[in-house]
């Protein structure tokens, strides 16, 4: 007996959850009002956090000065044997 | 100068961040579970017009979601930039709750919220009424690991720090996540959440009254809000004794800050209403306040839930007072200096392969360990935060949280005998107290982090010694852009906000 047959997974009823849930999103997208001019916002706002922020401005001061964690902890340490 | 002006600018951008975040949550919290509790109500009687109510609320809620989204994301980005030195030394704790919050939070709130907006019609009621109940359950749950991390900062619990690592590492998960400090937290953060979500539903249906607009779907939808914000501003209430017994516990100064309490006592009242001295110094003998209105015992109750309780004040924590077994702070700055002697020895005596010495001087360590912090402050005065801006933040969020809970009374006890229409000044009030409860979660914030000055981590990791070494130049930039940006959001959300309101509750 196929195996999937055996614990009863229909590979029809799955295609078709699938596509359902896939036009549950496009409907809703499509049929969107408010929801576009905040699909823009959020959009906008991962642009400039992300893309632009994250990236010019809020580099990962340990990450990028130093390569190892070895190196990392003992600047640490060191920031608090000398009090800075 | 350079370093301290780094340190204040560095707060100050985190400060603005925390804030403007804070603007977006509490109604994300509260909205979301006033929405479940109304699409219960309509598919459990089948009237069509709460499925509308439910609809017309869903799009606020989204509007607020939408806007807000991302807006944390930025305190991990000046985690790891402004605050290099706390990111390092806290990763090992702080990394199990926030990974838990982001898989939470993008997992349950993603799928369930696309069912809850797009699957009205396409799911069957009841799988819908699931997603939206997982869609409240799941923000709250994400706020849940946020304050976890937040709780383990004001009380430390469940690690050890690793000095070869300089990190503190997690002994106990269960410590972490049962801190007492962490879950009394929780529940009063999400508890003023409920509260804002009752007072936004509340005061929007409170407008449509008065212009006597949508007047059936208003009155129904004030009856969920106040009845929800009623019941939430009680366990409000106790939710925030239950937070400043933890306070008093673990945090006597902030208690004494919260209080204005410069000379410790038995049986200490609590000031309900009151001008702090402003020529009062720490040590003199002059008046704790120009003038108050006391309320007897209640701070000894609400401490220590004992009316004879001792609470100490600001003196007593800094000079210290033997009879109450209260250190003086220059003796923890004292031991702290060791702490931070014995760990350049072992650490010396490491790099040159002594172990027995280097062993020797990790005994010292731990044994003054728990002084380890206050071995950075210069001065005992380090230890008292702004008395000013604690004692009259904690004494709005008070006077703001006693006003809601009137609010919800009257407007429910109106409602329940129809006369609520005709209560005009009782809706205006009902609107303008939107506003207030925003500046009360924000109150609330700057008790429970400016309280807790100068710790970035309770007793051992001062604000000083968190920052990274970064130009002030290029934190006062970004503060700037900051500011900009979230001025910029929270306009558009209260523009999109009006013109939904405007638009009625037909329309959605």
């Amino acid at each position: 007996m196929d195996f999937r047959a055996e614990i009863g997974l229909n590979m029809n009823s799955i295609k078709v959850a699938f596509k359902n849930i896939v036009f549950l999103y496009i409907d809703g997208f499509r049929n969107m009002t408010t929801g576009k001019l905040l699909w823009k916002i959020i959009a906008f706002k991962f642009i400039v956090f992300i893309l632009i922020m994250k990236v010019f401005f809020f580099p990962n001061y340990l990450n990028t000065t130093f390569t190892t964690d070895e190196e990392k902890s003992s600047h640490v340490i060191q920031n608090l044997i000398k009090g800075k | 100068m350079e370093d301290t002006l780094l340190v204040d600018w560095s707060r100050a951008q985190f400060a603005l961040t925390a804030l403007y975040h804070w603007l977006f949550v509490p109604l994300t919290l509260g909205l979301s579970f006033i929405i479940a509790i109304m699409e219960t109500i309509y598919v459990k009687t089948g009237n069509i017009v709460w499925k509308e109510i439910t609809k017309f609320w869903m799009t606020l809620f989204a509007i607020n979601f939408a806007i807000g989204l991302a807006t944390g994301i930025i305190m991990e980005f000046e985690f790891g930039t402004n605050w290099s030195n706390y990111s390092w030394i806290v990763g090992d704790i702080f990394g199990a709750p926030l990974a838990i919050e982001g898989i939470m939070a993008f997992f349950m709130e993603s799928t369930f919220f696309a069912i809850m907006f797009f699957g009205w019609d396409k799911v069957s009621k009841k799988m819908h009424l699931i997603s939206t109940w997982l869609v409240a359950i799941g923000s709250n749950l994400s706020a849940l690991w946020i304050l976890v991390a937040n709780g383990w900062m004001q009380h430390p619990t469940g690690m050890k720090f690793n000095v070869d690592t300089a990190r503190f590492e997690m002994e106990s998960f269960w410590d972490v996540v049962f801190n007492p400090t962490a879950y009394s937290k929780f529940l009063h953060t999400i508890g003023s959440g409920y509260v804002m979500g009752s007072l936004f539903v509340v005061g929007i249906s409170a407008y449509y009254l008065l212009k006597n607009k949508d007047v059936v779907k208003a009155k129904k939808s004030i009856v969920v809000g106040a009845t929800f914000g009623l019941i939430t501003s009680m366990f409000l209430i106790l939710s925030g004794d239950e937070s400043a017994h933890q306070v008093a516990q673990h945090q006597p100064v902030k208690l004494a800050a919260m209080e204005g309490l410069y000379h410790g006592h038995e049986r200490a009242s609590i000031v309900a209403i009151g001008q702090l001295n402003p020529e009062k110094e720490i040590g003199d003998h002059t008046p704790e306040f120009t003038w108050s209105l006391e309320v007897p015992y209640a701070l000894s109750i609400l401490g220590f839930h004992d009316m004879n309780a001792f609470v100490p004040g600001i003196n007593e924590l800094v000079y210290g007072d033997k009879e109450k077994g209260i250190e003086p702070a220059k003796d923890k700055i004292a031991k702290g200096k060791i702490a931070i002697e014995a760990l350049k020895n072992y650490k010396a005596a490491k790099k040159i392969k002594e172990d027995g010495k280097a062993q020797e001087y990790l005994a010292t360590f731990r044994e003054y360990e728990q002084y380890f912090g206050y071995g950075y402050l210069k001065d005992e005065k380090d230890i008292i935060p702004n008395v000013a801006i604690t004692f009259y933040s904690f004494h709005v969020m008070v006077g703001l949280g006693s006003w809601f809970l009137a609010l919800f009374f009257f407007i429910l006890y109106f409602s329940m005998i129809n006369k609520l229409e005709s209560k005009r000044l009782l809706l205006w009030s009902a609107l303008y107290s939107i506003p207030l409860g925003y500046v009360a979660g924000e109150m609330g914030w700057i008790v429970a982090e400016v309280g807790r000055q100068p710790w970035a981590i309770q007793d051992m990791l001062p604000v000083g010694m968190a920052t990274s070494q970064l130009s002030v130049g290029a934190v006062q930039l970004t503060f700037w852009m900051f500011a900009t940006i979230f001025t910029a959001l929270l306009i558009a959300e209260v523009k999109i906000m009006f013109t939904q309101v405007k638009k009625g509750m037909e329309e959605h």
